[in-house]
């Protein structure tokens, strides 16, 4: 049994440096982690629904229940209107299992096990979040695919449309940060379902996704003019079917940035608290 | 450098209304086994969370191998392993991925994390179940693969917080051979139980908590003697002869005792015992039986069991006091 015999001289200070520095450490305990989460979503497909199902269904419900009502008919420009912006609303939905997972990993002692090793306290959480890039590509390319067969098309090329999806897959890893922040904060992973579609449905019917703005009420505009989902949806379109890209790019840039800067701070806090 | 591994003065614990710790003292020696005994609620979850760094005290001071746990968490977690009271294996993950993943947050590179995954599987008997999802595992397994987990990094401390709950007893006494075995290979292992059975197994000396606060440290057969001296219990072959064996027991009570039928947690009836002052009782009460023609299945002289410790600790509060 040499294999498990302890090493006296252990308590070196050598140990206490992590290999190749801290942040080193920190970038490769991360990839680690996220490499965990990835196992975990090939090994349960089923937990793809929100990302595949469920934005086809939405696409196959406004198209052909609401697609003709609300654009007079013409259901195909009313598809051309509306894919980039369930695109922008799968996005934000899709990030609701992220946080589902980290409360119930938290509630089983799964994380007990990470806190109790020498690696730093945001590992769990960016591994996490950089394993769900997976899941946001996954919309994108579902919306994408399945939109063309209802016979959607990208007006722009492909340069754009690449953009396009770059553009929406760090809006989701950014705004995915909210649901970790509600994960570290609520007691069962049922209730970050529900904390999260209080947020995400006003901001995704009061938008821009699914009616043009200005048939909306003024008070209902100006919610719609400050809403992190319009410069967004705009973007993307603009991206897959033409239209004004700069200006609404640089207003979802900086949501992206002010998302960041306030929740990770907030979700890394709510983490560490949580016992 | 102090032969004391862990030492923790003073802790203090809140959570909401309930006095989770409430000036918690320990101290554990190099190379030995503690276990922290105390009913549910106690606090020794609550302990070992602030020990292996999980878990900031509101007051207090802790000291694991030497370092500060509140100063330099991240040096007490390269020199620590953890086992909670749940097994909180990866269910999605194969055996062989929880312990890589685990290797990999303890620096190893992957090609020695997968060296050591083998070897602790293989220790564990998991081998063969190394490529199954630890969700397929029976609840042994699990415990199992967890312990291994928590030994990756070759901790010179170990943790074990109520690792046999919910074991049968065949795995549960594979369990103390495994925390045996690292004592022999120079670990030290601080474990939470509430089997009496357990502590007195495992452990070199014993810490009663109760209500966030110490209540004794001793080794088992100190405190055994702390609580009570020396009792002899006799069972006759006939359960019909208790009267007359209760009446041979009675020549040798110690002062202020009598005789009485054994009624201790978890005895079986028909034996009968009497608290005696030492062992010259035997040279009496063995040719009295004789004697009287008592024919016995079984007799000796027994410290209390930890059950009747544990018990006299935690519900009398004089003698609590006295012991304090």
């Amino acid at each position: 049994m040499t294999t498990l015999t302890i090493d006296p001289t252990s308590t070196d200070l050598d140990i206490d440096r992590p290999r190749g520095g801290a942040f080193a450490a920190q970038v490769r305990h991360s990839v680690a982690l996220a490499r965990r989460s990835l196992i975990k979503t090939i090994r349960t497909p089923e937990a793809l629904i929100d990302v595949t199902l469920q934005p086809v269904i939405f696409l196959l419900l406004f198209t052909y229940i609401f697609g003709g009502a609300l654009s007079g008919g013409d259901r195909h420009s009313y598809l051309q209107y509306l894919l980039p912006g369930l695109l922008a609303q799968s996005l934000a939905m899709g990030g609701i299992a992220l946080g589902q997972n980290l409360n119930a990993d938290i509630e089983k002692g799964v994380f007990d096990r990470f806190r109790s090793l020498p690696v730093a306290r945001s590992a769990p959480l960016v591994g996490a979040v950089a394993a769900d890039i997976v899941r946001y590509l996954t919309v994108c390319v579902v919306m994408l695919g399945f939109g063309t067969i209802m016979g959607f098309r990208i007006e722009t090329g492909f340069l754009p449309a690449v953009a396009a999806v770059a553009l929406a897959i760090g809006f989701g890893l950014s705004f995915c940060w909210i649901s970790v922040w509600v994960g570290m904060l609520v007691r069962t992973s049922g209730a970050v379902q529900g904390v999260m579609f209080l947020l995400i449905f006003p901001l995704s019917f009061g938008s821009n996704v699914f009616v043009q703005s200005n048939t909306l009420p003024g008070w209902l505009q100006a919610f719609v003019h400050v809403n992190p989902i319009t410069p967004l949806v705009n973007t993307i379109r603009g991206l897959l079917v033409g239209g004004p890209v700069a200006g609404p790019l640089w207003q979802t840039l900086a949501w992206m940035a002010g998302l960041l800067v306030v929740f990770v701070p907030l979700a890394l806090r709510a983490y560490a608290r949580r016992a | 450098m102090t032969d004391l591994v862990v030492r923790a003065e003073g802790l203090r614990k809140r959570f909401g209304k309930t006095q989770a710790l409430d000036g918690v003292d320990l101290a554990m020696r190099r190379g030995t086994v503690l276990g922290v005994l105390g009913p549910n609620g106690a606090g020794k979850t609550t302990a070992v969370r602030v020990l292996a760094t999980l878990l900031r005290p509101d007051e207090g001071y802790a000291e694991v191998a030497g370092i500060d746990v509140l100063e330099h968490p991240q040096r007490v977690r390269r020199r620590i392993g953890l086992t909670g009271q749940y097994a909180s294996v990866d269910e999605d993950l194969t055996g062989t991925q929880n312990l890589v993943l685990i290797g990999q947050l303890l620096d190893l590179t992957t090609r020695d994390a997968r060296k050591r995954a083998a070897e602790l599987l293989e220790w564990f008997d998991l081998s063969e179940a190394a490529g199954r999802q630890a969700k397929t595992y029976s609840g042994g397994m699990r415990r199992r693969l967890d312990l291994a987990a928590s030994l990756v990094g070759r901790p010179e401390v170990i943790f074990l917080d109520e690792p046999t709950t919910g074991l049968d007893p065949a795995k549960r006494e594979d369990m103390w051979g495994v925390v045996r075995t690292q004592i022999t290979q120079g670990s030290s292992v601080l474990l939470t139980t509430q089997y009496l059975e357990e502590a007195d197994a495992l452990a070199d000396e014993i810490v009663v908590i109760n209500k966030g606060r110490v209540i004794a440290h001793d080794t088992p057969d100190g405190l055994k003697r702390r609580v009570g001296g020396l009792t002899l219990r006799v069972r006759p072959a006939d359960p019909r002869r208790v009267p007359d064996a209760l009446r041979v027991l009675d020549l040798v009570a110690s002062p202020g005792n009598s005789a009485s039928a054994d009624t201790a947690a978890g005895a079986r009836p028909g034996a009968v015992s009497v608290p005696v002052a030492d062992d010259t009782a035997l040279d009496i009460v063995v040719p009295a039986l004789r004697q009287a023609g008592i024919e016995v299945n079984d007799l000796g002289l027994h410290l209390p069991s930890l059950d009747e410790v544990f018990h006299a600790l935690t519900e009398d509060a004089p003698l609590e006091a006295e012991l304090v």
